[in-house]
């Protein structure tokens, strides 16, 4: 069964300039399936539309064309306010740069993973947060932790809502090597023990080296593969 | 361990208040200052107008000297203001014998001590005098009313506290309304009694015989028309005594009517200052420009406070915008990201009007303080006044206006330029 179902999903943006209106297309994917419960990893440089690829599929952005099936829930056909209660309740989402909240403690952005969707659980939060050795933390506020133990946290509220899917973008991208490889690992393995899919992009080859399926952009993105491998277009 | 709030929008207003904490205290001090102003002009304005226009003072009416009758009331019954003049003793007969009138009581003024006027009178003010239904003035244990016939002298309680004169205490009082330590008399009373505070401006004289001032060394008579010097252990006929003022409790609203066309309109010695209250309210229609500045004034500083909630949240809403990118990426709608930012307004100014009860109670505690020692009217600090929970309702609401603007800042925020950096 899939948790994730991607069809003829384009993202197009208008060319700003004068002259004849143009539009740019920075997302082509005919199609791209993740089944419950898999991990997969995306390659591809950077400007390949991977970030563009995740925000269409968690819904913060609209898709030109195509369809996307989260958890069984037709994104593309949905408004924006159906799309944030879609990930609010059946995504998790894990950044590059933690993007934790800085005013709260590690406890209340854990909180925070579950409080537009299935509603605040305190006793999970700090279960998620014993399970990812930060119980100690929990008062922390994140500039009061490390790096990877800020990640840790971004881990622990992602799974905090029992997502079906995590979507994780360069999550050990400001991670040193050691600290990368941990973080990698506890992510898989808390999103293995939730029965979550994990779809993760990222550029770092010792990364994605330990992921059974790994698709590039190459091969799934059209619209990066006709631009001979360049950037076809900003794509923030 | 914290504990978890169940509303994300809650935490988020607790947290951004204490991440904002300067800004914040500085915008919950300006609405505490305003909601605090505007609750103190209204809640002292109607205490003061209930307090000089209300049942309070226990008369109904003053007959004085031709002239003013706010004038002769202030003079009379607040102890304020010069005396218009004197009557003669005969008009007070007069007015005594009158069948429409239940009780005059004379006051002869012209003496102070330390500021604090002494009034002349006879025994009726302490034995049929009401300052209010029922309560008459009473003396503190230990004391007791003057003799008319010895210079005794029955203190009021405020007068009394801050002269510290009690009973068997002596003194020399002065001459005129006005302390002026030169003209201090030779003659010297003994104070035999204390009155009970009655929360009138009563409380700031100090009561003497009306003989006793008559008998002041360096006071001349002048009831006959002729200028007449009292001589001591010779009675003063009643020919050359005046009076002030005479305080009158009348029978019937018809006969301060009816006094009132006889003494005003037909009669040209006198002033009938009646109703009391009416002569006031018309000072406080007077000085009515007075209270509509300083509402004005009140309302500009809620204004202020409002622009600098405004302010206050605008200033943080570009350095949030990864925040609400963040929430939107966890799920939060944008309606939830606006009802944060009007939530947090709303926070600082409901919480500033909670502050605003101490800027309120200090300002009427002052205001308090100063009121009663200018004319011993007593202004209740705990008093009720509807302005205590309009004020602060009505800031709250505003405050949560002011943040609707901001709100629609962080409502249209771009998640996915936000949510920086892309891969």
């Amino acid at each position: 069964m899939s948790v994730l179902e991607i069809s003829e999903l384009t993202k197009s943006y208008p060319v700003p300039g004068g002259g004849e209106p143009r539009r740019v297309t920075v997302v082509d994917v005919p199609r791209f399936v993740v089944s419950a419960g898999e991990q997969v990893a995306l390659e591809g440089p950077s400007g390949s539309g991977k970030t563009t690829l995740l925000h269409l599929i968690a819904g913060i952005v609209a898709p030109t064309s195509g369809r996307i099936v989260v958890a069984g829930h037709d994104m593309t056909a949905l408004g924006e306010a159906a799309r944030d209660k879609v990930r609010a309740r059946h995504i998790g989402y894990v950044f590059q740069t933690f993007n934790l909240l800085q005013g709260c403690t590690a406890l209340e952005n854990v909180a925070m993973g579950m409080a537009f969707g299935t509603g605040v659980e305190a006793g999970r939060a700090r279960e998620l947060l014993e399970r990812v050795g930060l119980a100690d933390r929990a008062d922390f506020l994140p500039r009061q932790l490390s790096s990877g133990q800020q990640q840790r946290v971004a881990v622990a509220r992602a799974l905090a809502n029992r997502p079906a899917l995590v979507l994780a973008d360069e999550p050990t991208g400001n991670l040193d090597r050691r600290r990368a490889r941990e973080a990698l690992a506890l992510m898989r393995e808390v999103c293995a023990e939730s029965g979550a899919a994990l779809l993760l992009v990222s550029h770092d080859h010792d990364i994605l080296s330990q992921f059974g399926r790994v698709e590039t952009m190459a091969a799934i993105n059209r619209a990066f593969a006709t631009a001979d491998g360049n950037s076809p277009v900003e794509t923030r | 361990m914290s504990r978890v709030p169940h509303h994300p929008v809650a935490l988020l207003v607790r947290r951004s208040l204490r991440q904002h904490a300067l800004s914040s205290a500085v915008t919950m001090a300006a609405v505490a200052l305003a909601v605090g102003l505007v609750m103190s002009v209204f809640s002292i304005k109607d205490q003061a107008r209930n307090a000089f226009t209300g049942g309070t003072m226990g008369f109904d009416a003053v007959l004085g000297a031709r002239g003013s009758p706010l004038q002769l009331v202030l003079n009379a019954v607040f102890h304020l203001e010069t005396s218009p003049g004197n009557i003669p003793w005969s008009l007070y007969e007069e007015i005594r014998r009158d069948p429409r009138v239940a009780l005059a009581v004379p006051f002869a003024l012209g003496d102070n001590y330390h500021g604090f006027r002494l009034v002349g009178t006879t025994e009726k003010l302490f034995a049929d005098f009401e300052y209010r239904k029922g309560r008459r003035f009473e003396v503190e244990p230990g004391g007791r009313m003057f003799d008319p016939t010895r210079r005794e002298a029955v203190v009021g309680s405020y007068a009394a506290r801050r002269t510290g004169l009690r009973v068997g205490s002596t003194f020399q009082p002065f001459h005129g309304l006005f302390f002026d330590p030169d003209t201090q008399h030779e003659e010297e009373f003994t104070v035999v009694g204390v009155l009970k505070p009655t929360n009138s401006p009563s409380d700031r004289v100090i009561w003497i015989p009306i003989e006793g001032v008559y008998r002041m060394e360096g006071h001349v008579l002048r009831g006959s028309g002729e200028v007449y010097t009292p001589s001591p252990h010779e009675e003063i006929p009643d020919e050359h005594k005046e009076v002030s003022a005479v305080m009158l409790k009348l029978r019937s609203p018809a006969a301060g009517m009816a006094l009132n066309q006889t003494v005003n309109r037909q009669g040209t010695v006198a002033t009938l200052a009646w109703p009391i209250a009416q002569v006031m309210a018309d000072l406080f229609e007077r000085i009515g420009w007075a209270h509509r500045i300083l509402t004005l004034v009140a309302y500009l500083v809620v204004a202020v406070a409002a622009g600098t909630i405004l302010a206050s949240i605008t200033n943080t809403i570009n350095e949030r915008r990864r925040e609400f990118a963040i929430l939107r990426a966890l799920g939060a709608r944008r309606r939830t990201v606006f009802g944060t930012i009007v939530a947090e307004a709303a926070a600082l100014a409901g919480l500033g009007s909670l502050a605003g009860y101490v800027v309120y109670l200090a300002i009427v505690a002052t205001a308090a303080v100063i009121v009663r020692a200018q004319t011993g009217v007593v202004l209740d600090v705990l008093a009720w006044h509807p302005v205590l929970v309009a004020a602060p309702a009505g800031m709250t609401l505003l405050g949560a206006l002011a943040g609707v603007l901001p709100a629609f800042k962080a409502y249209a925020t771009d998640v996915a330029s936000n949510l920086a950096p892309a891969s």
